[in-house]
C-alpha cells in the first residue's frame, strides 16, 4: 500500500531515552530502521535514522489516489491524505504512529487491534479509516499514560495481566469498554464477552482477575446490569 | 487489495442510484454496500471480493429498531448487532433472536456487524475464502473444492454437487423461526420477500445467494408479533464455547397450551446451504403433546433429507440432539 501524507506526527517522549539506557520500543525501531545487525553494532546510527524517518514523514507527500480526510484521535484532529484502502488500524499505525495499537491476524479474529469509536470497542482492522470521519476514535494512548494509568491499566500491571505483552493493548481496550456494556456479574460473563481477544501467552486467568477487581471496586463507570 | 472508489451515501436514492450500474448483486459485483464491513472487508483482503466502488451506507436513516402498530418490531438495516442484541423489546418479545446474535462473533464484531450485513454473511468454506483453489460459489463453473476434502464444518441440507457451503449466520436462522420479513429498495420501488424465499439454495448456481438484484438495498426487517404465552430459544453448538460458528444450532418458537403444541416454528443453523426451516417438523409436532419422544421424531424428521459428505456426518446425529434439547428448553413450563 501507498506511503500517506502525514500531517502531523505524534511524538513520543518515552523513545528519546539517553544512550545506554533504551527502552523496548526504541529498541524495536532501531531494529526496523538499521536491521538487527547494523543496530547491535551501532545503536546511535539506528537513532540517527529513526529521526530521519520522522523527518521524512513530516514533510507532505503526495499520495497517487489519496484522499483527504480528517481523523479525531484521543482528542486531537489529524488531517491526513490517505489512500481509500486504508484501515483504520493502518492509519493509526503507519500515518499517525499510534503504535500502541497492535496488528495480529489482520482479519477481525484476535482482537488486536481493538480501538473505541464514540465509546465502542471494535475490530480496526476490518474498517476503513475514510469511514470514521466526524467521530471520536480512541486509541490505548488516549486511555491513560505512565503516572496516570487507566484502572484496567493499573490492575493489568497489579495482576500480571500479559506475558508478551503484545495482545494487551487490545485486552485493555476491550476491558475498559466492558466496564460499560450489559455485562452480567460473574466471571463467565466477562469471559464470554472478552473472547474475541485471543491472547497466545494464556494469560486469560490473570486478564479476568484483573477486570474483577475493577468492576468489584466500581471505578470508571462499572455497571453490573445483566439483561 | 485492489483500489475502489469509497462514496459515502447521505440518502437511500442516493445509495440505490450510486449501485444501479452493477451488473449483479451477487458474487463478483463491481459496486458493493459497506455498513459494518465485517465480511465485506475481510473478504476484499482476501481478494475473494474486488468491487471497484464501495459505497458507505453508515449515515443512511436506517438506524432504529421501531414497534409496529399490529405488535412487531421494524428493525432499520444498519442497526448494529448488539443494539439489537441488547434492545429492550427483542429481550422481552424475541429472545430467541437475542440469544442468536449474542451468540456470534464477538462483542467488537457485534458492535460493528449489522442487520442488514448479517443478512449477506458469507460462508466460512475454507476453499471460498481461499483464491487459489477452484470453488463453484466464487467463479462459477470452477468446481466444489470442499467435495471430498476438508468439509467438516459445511452443510448436510439443501447441498447439490455444485456447492456444500454453510450459511454461517446465527442472526438469520433466528430470523427464520421468527418468520421475518425482509423489505428491500431498489431503483423500481420497494418490495417485501419473506425470509425463507430471500435465500437461494445453491443449486446449479451457487454464486447465486439471494434474491438481490442490481441496485437494491435491504431496508428494513421486520417481524410479526407472536402470539401470548410465546417462548422461544436459541442453542448453539460448536467446537469452543464462545467466538466459534455453530457446528449445528436451533432456533425454537413455541406456544404450549395445556401441554400441547399450539403452535411452534423451528429453524436450524450451521447444517444448512441457507438458514434451514424445517415445515416438516413442525407439521410433525402441531398439536401433539410436548414430549421428548414427540421432540424426537420431530428431529428424525427435520433431518430425513440430510446428506452428509466425507467429514460431517457427526452433524446429523449433532443436529438433531440441538434440536431435541432447544425443543425442551422452549416448551418446559416455568
Amino acid at each position: 500500500m501507498t506511503r500517506e501524507k502525514v500531517s502531523e506526527v505524534k511524538t513520543e517522549p518515552e523513545e528519546t531515552p539517553a544512550f545506554g539506557h533504551l527502552s523496548r520500543r526504541t529498541f524495536l525501531s532501531r531494529l526496523g530502521a538499521t536491521g538487527a545487525a547494523a543496530a547491535a553494532a551501532s545503536p546511535l546510527l539506528g537513532l540517527a535514522q529513526t529521526q530521519l524517518k520522522r523527518e521524512q514523514a513530516e514533510t507532505p507527500v503526495t499520495v497517487a489516489g489519496g484522499v483527504p480526510i480528517t481523523l479525531r484521535v484521543n482528542g486531537k484532529e489529524h488531517q491526513v491524505q490517505i489512500d481509500p484502502r486504508t484501515t483504520l488500524l493502518d492509519c493509526l499505525r503507519e500515518t499517525l504512529y499510534l503504535t500502541g495499537t497492535k496488528k495480529g491476524c489482520d482479519h477481525g479474529q484476535c482482537g488486536a487491534c481493538t480501538v473505541h469509536i464514540n465509546g465502542r470497542r471494535i475490530n480496526s482492522c476490518l474498517t476503513f479509516a475514510a469511514m470514521h470521519q466526524g467521530e471520536e476514535i480512541t486509541t490505548i494512548e488516549g486511555i491513560g499514560q505512565p503516572g496516570n494509568l487507566h484502572p484496567v491499566q493499573a490492575a493489568f500491571v497489579k495482576h500480571d495481566g500479559y506475558q508478551c505483552g503484545y495482545c494487551t493493548s487490545g485486552q485493555i481496550m476491550s476491558a475498559v469498554a466492558l466496564l460499560k456494556e450489559p455485562c452480567g456479574p460473574t466471571d463467565a460473563d466477562v469471559q464470554e464477552l472478552m473472547s474475541g481477544n485471543i491472547c497466545r501467552c494464556g494469560a486469560y486467568r490473570n486478564i479476568i482477575a484483573a477486570i474483577r477487581e475493577v468492576r468489584q471496586e466500581g471505578k470508571q463507570g462499572v455497571t453490573n446490569a445483566s439483561i | 487489495m485492489h483500489p475502489f472508489e469509497l462514496i459515502r451515501a447521505t440518502d437511500v436514492t442516493q445509495a440505490i442510484q450510486g449501485a444501479a450500474k452493477n451488473s449483479t448483486a451477487q458474487q463478483g459485483a463491481q459496486i458493493r454496500f459497506v455498513a459494518g464491513g465485517t465480511t465485506l472487508i475481510d473478504l476484499m483482503k482476501l481478494n475473494v471480493e474486488q468491487p471497484q466502488t464501495v459505497i458507505d451506507i453508515n449515515g443512511l436513516p436506517l438506524d432504529k429498531v421501531e414497534a409496529l402498530p399490529d405488535g412487531g418490531l421494524k428493525i432499520g438495516a444498519v442497526v448494529r448487532n448488539s443494539d439489537l442484541a441488547y434492545h429492550p423489546a427483542v429481550v422481552r418479545d424475541y429472545p430467541v433472536l437475542s440469544q442468536a446474535l449474542l451468540s456470534g462473533a464477538s462483542a467488537q464484531l457485534r458492535n460493528m456487524a449489522t442487520t442488514g450485513g448479517n443478512l449477506l454473511q458469507r460462508t466460512r468454506c475454507v476453499y471460498f475464502r481461499d483464491t487459489a483453489t477452484p470453488c463453484n460459489k466464487r467463479e462459477p463453473g470452477t468446481g466444489c473444492s470442499a467435495i471430498g476434502a476438508f468439509n467438516r464444518t459445511l452443510a448436510i441440507l439443501g447441498t447439490s454437487e455444485r456447492c456444500i457451503a454453510t450459511n454461517p449466520s446465527d442472526m438469520n436462522v433466528a430470523l427464520a423461526a421468527l418468520e421475518a420479513t425482509i423489505h428491500i429498495q431498489g431503483i423500481n420501488g420497494e418490495r417485501s420477500v419473506p425470509i425463507d424465499e430471500f435465500f437461494l439454495l445453491p443449486g446449479d448456481t451457487p454464486h447465486r445467494e439471494n434474491v438481490l438484484e442490481p441496485g437494491e438495498l435491504i431496508t428494513f426487517v421486520t417481524l410479526p408479533p407472536l402470539s401470548a404465552g410465546s417462548k422461544s430459544v436459541y442453542l448453539k453448538l460448536r467446537d469452543r464455547a464462545s467466538y466459534e460458528f455453530a457446528l449445528a444450532s436451533a432456533a425454537v418458537v413455541a406456544n404450549v397450551q395445556q401441554g400441547k403444541i399450539a403452535r411452534i416454528r423451528i429453524a436450524l443453523g450451521g447444517v444448512g446451504t441457507k438458514p434451514w426451516r424445517s415445515v416438516e417438523a413442525e407439521k410433525a409436532l402441531d398439536g401433539q403433546t410436548a414430549n421428548e419422544e414427540q421432540f424426537r421424531t420431530a428431529a428424525e424428521t427435520a433431518l430425513r433429507n440430510a446428506r452428509p459428505q466425507s467429514e460431517n456426518g457427526f452433524k446429523v446425529e449433532l443436529a438433531k440432539r440441538c434440536l431435541v434439547r432447544a425443543l425442551k428448553l422452549a416448551t418446559r413450563t416455568a
